[in-house]
């Protein structure tokens, strides 16, 4: 370009109209570079927007404020023979009281006021520490336990102290003791592990969402176990023994058009199906499972199609000039060699159902379970239902936890497709 | 103009290993075969000859079934192995191509190891009884292919890893380590340097000793230099047929004279 300019002697410089040909063409391939450089642009910023939003709410839910108190055993108000009752509640209650001794002679309702730093989980805590080794009762133990919500909101900045009193959810009083309890060093603010350990709860600072992992973990486990090998199966039948014919035309469109049907059509069909045919549990991660099956097997056949039509047919032409069978052939040569192409379409697929919310609403996996499921067949919530219940929680420290959920949620999300890229790189094709 | 000082060597009576009758081939529309009769001889080079897309690939295909997987393709006509109809029903494809081995155009080894390209046929026939007798087939296999002194030391690298040449002979190992009793082979040298074309020519007068070969190629010289028969086609159609001293020589049919001249194709 430079040289043509620069020699306008030049024999190919001098033709004016093919000039001008050739500046329209470049300006031509800068306004398409732009168009999809900014396509580019936005789609980050839209990405970075959602991240930048989710961390912003979410890092505070990456810890929670816990209070460590000295209590002693009661051993008048707990006692072995009845465990595990016992008034926990009251210990708790005395052991702050020692903290604010002019306390002691004060009415109910303002003791709850005091007692409301603790978390409803830690007189649980307490008794099972203390049913755990009976031999406690009558020592003094340490006991580290969440606050409550609206005191780990204050801890967090959540609840501004010059907001009038009578619009926060902490009095002034309740501000000035924990303000007490931070002095004496009583208030820390460790990493919030329960938020992957615990199951889920009513109280934002107890809930967590093993309940949800373990739940998806099973959904996804019975997904794959029914979608893998059924997809598999129908794509190496589709397209390395069935015949070509109308028949095969017809089923390759359906099966298209199946991977475009909304996933609450699939949650339709499973309640009506599973549930109302079969009987099979409401809530269940197996029914969760069976139904992002359904969404997830087109996309699986779709992709080993793809893989298995794209292994170049010299191979097979070899094996078959060997003397293999077709069988041979294709469980031998060809699918081992379009296996990248099937686990990636498969984990994407995957990723899919991970995140998949409509149809698991309908078939009940969104209701309140506060402990883990053990199997398939018990009631439990997944990641994105669990996003939506709380979501639609009214405490003010579901907010953050959403949020974080959300992340979790994503975090898998990219590992399940980092791995679907490691592994086409690693076993690119070597033909 | 042509060297065909070898093919003019002794031509003996071998006996009839493939015999043609009337073979008719349709893709869907395309007759790419019409009509084609021909004897192949056992212990011969055969060369098939003519112009790009007469159907020589299509008829050496149908001595081992391979348009059978093609879903378009009909094969009409009689052909027989050692007096054997080969498109009986109650002949096994997958045993015909095992007596019948095939090189293809472009080499085409398995992404697998050397060892396990050459060892695969054998293993699926069941021919090796225990590891030592496969080890054994295998070292055979290459040495017949000419490609043992060159590979002997990395029988576990990729076959995929070899250049152009060292691939064609892994895979002509690869046929003849099935023991097939003929070898087709389209266009094999096609994708060689002139050294690698000339080992694989040497390959072909040696293994004649044991096999029948078909062999296509687009090198007239090739043919003279290599086979002792040669069939030239013409638009699907058998045109000439015969020794091959004869048909460089003294062709009998003008079209086969225009082409060897280099005036079609
Ligand atoms: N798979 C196929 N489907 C449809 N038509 C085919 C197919 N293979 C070959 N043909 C047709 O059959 C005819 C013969 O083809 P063939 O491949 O046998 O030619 P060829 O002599 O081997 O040519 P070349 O020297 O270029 O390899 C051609 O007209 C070709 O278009
Ligand atoms: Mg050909």
């Amino acid at each position: 370009m430079t040289d043509m300019t620069a020699s306008p002697s030049g024999a190919l410089a001098t033709d004016a109209r093919l000039r001008a040909r050739l500046r329209q063409r470049k300006r031509k391939q800068v306004i398409l570079q732009g168009l999809g450089l900014g396509a580019i642009s936005f789609a980050g910023l839209m990405l970075f927007i959602l991240v930048a939003s989710l961390v912003s709410t979410g890092y505070k839910a990456v810890t929670q404020t816990h209070l460590t108190v000295e209590v002693f055993v009661d051993p008048q108000e707990i006692s072995v023979d009845k465990l595990p009752r016992g008034g926990f509640r009251d210990v708790l209650a005395a052991a702050l009281i020692k903290e604010f001794p002019d306390m002691a002679e004060a009415g109910r309702k303002d003791l709850r006021a005091l007692t409301g730093v603790y978390s409803n989980g830690a007189q649980f805590r307490l008794r099972d520490m203390i049913v755990a080794d009976p031999g406690l009762i009558g020592q003094t133990v340490t006991l580290t336990v969440p606050v409550s919500d609206p005191f780990d909101q204050l801890q967090k900045d959540l609840i501004k102290r010059e907001t009038p009193q009578a619009q926060r959810r902490v009095d002034d009083r309740q501000i000035a003791w924990f303000d007490t309890l931070a002095e004496r060093g009583m208030i820390s603010e460790p990493i919030n592990w329960g938020l992957l350990t615990n199951a889920d709860s009513r109280f934002p600072e107890l809930a967590g969402l093993k309940g949800a992992l373990v739940g998806s973990f099973w959904a996804l486990l019975v997904c794959f176990a029914i979608s893998f090998p059924v997809g598999i199966g129908a794509a190496i039948y589709l397209e390395e023994f069935a015949p070509k014919n109308r028949m095969s035309d017809i089923i390759e469109v359906n099966i298209n058009n199946l991977a475009a049907v909304p996933s609450v059509v699939f949650g339709l069909l499973a309640l009506a199906v599973f549930l109302g045919w079969f009987g099979l549990p409401r809530s269940a991660p197996l029914v969760g499972g069976m139904t992002l099956a359904l969404m997830t097997m087109p996309t699986i056949i779709i992709s080993t199609r793809a893989a298995l039509k794209a292994v170049p047919p010299s191979i097979r032409e070899a094996a078959l000039g060997v003397g293999a069978s077709r069988h041979q052939v294709v469980f031998g040569h060809v699918l081992p060699l379009a296996m990248p192409g099937v686990m990636t379409g498969t984990i994407i697929g995957l990723a899919q159902a991970l995140g998949e919310t409509a149809p698991l609403l309908l078939i009940g996996m969104n209701a309140f379970i506060t402990s883990a499921p053990g199997t398939p067949l018990d009631s439990a919530t997944a990641l994105p239902t669990q996003i939506f219940i709380w979501a639609d929680s009214p405490e003010r420290g579901f907010v953050s936890r959403t949020s974080a959920a959300i992340l979790v949620l994503l975090g898998f999300l990219v590992m399940m497709n980092g791995i679907a890229i490691y592994l086409r790189n690693k076993f690119e094709r070597s033909w | 103009m042509y060297d065909t000082s070898i093919s003019e060597k002794t031509v003996t009576q071998n006996s009839i290993k493939f015999s043609a009758r009337n073979v008719q081939v349709h893709y869907g529309d395309t007759h790419a075969i019409k009509d084609v009769s021909v004897d192949i001889e056992d212990k011969t080079v055969t060369a098939f000859i003519g112009p790009s897309g007469c159907g020589k690939s299509t008829f050496l295909r149908c001595l081992n079934r391979m348009n059978d997987t093609i879903d378009i393709c009909r094969v009409e006509g009689d052909i027989r192995l050692d007096g054997q109809d080969i498109y009986d029903k109650r002949v096994d494809p997958v045993q015909l191509r095992a007596k019948v081995g095939m090189v293809f155009q472009k080499p085409n080894p398995f992404p697998k190891s050397i060892y396990d390209n050459v060892a695969y046929g054998p293993k699926i026939h069941g021919l090796a009884r225990n590891k030592a007798d496969l080890d054994e087939i295998v070292e055979r296999a290459l040495r017949r292919g000419a490609i043992w002194d060159e590979v002997k030391d990395r029988l576990n690298e990729p076959g995929t890893g070899l250049s152009g040449g060292q691939q064609q002979r892994l895979c002509i190992a690869r046929a003849v380590a099935t023991e097939p009793e003929v070898l087709l082979m389209d266009e094999p040298c096609s994708a060689l340097d002139p050294i690698a074309t000339s080992q694989v020519e040497e390959l072909m007068d040696e293994l004649r000793k044991n096999y029948s070969l078909v062999i296509v190629t687009h090198s007239m010289q090739q043919a003279a230099r290599v086979s002792q028969k040669t069939a030239f086609f013409h638009l699907g159609n058998l045109v000439e047929f015969g020794e091959t001293g004869q048909i460089f020589t003294n062709p009998q049919d003008e079209r086969t004279e225009s082409y060897i001249t280099g005036r079609i194709g």
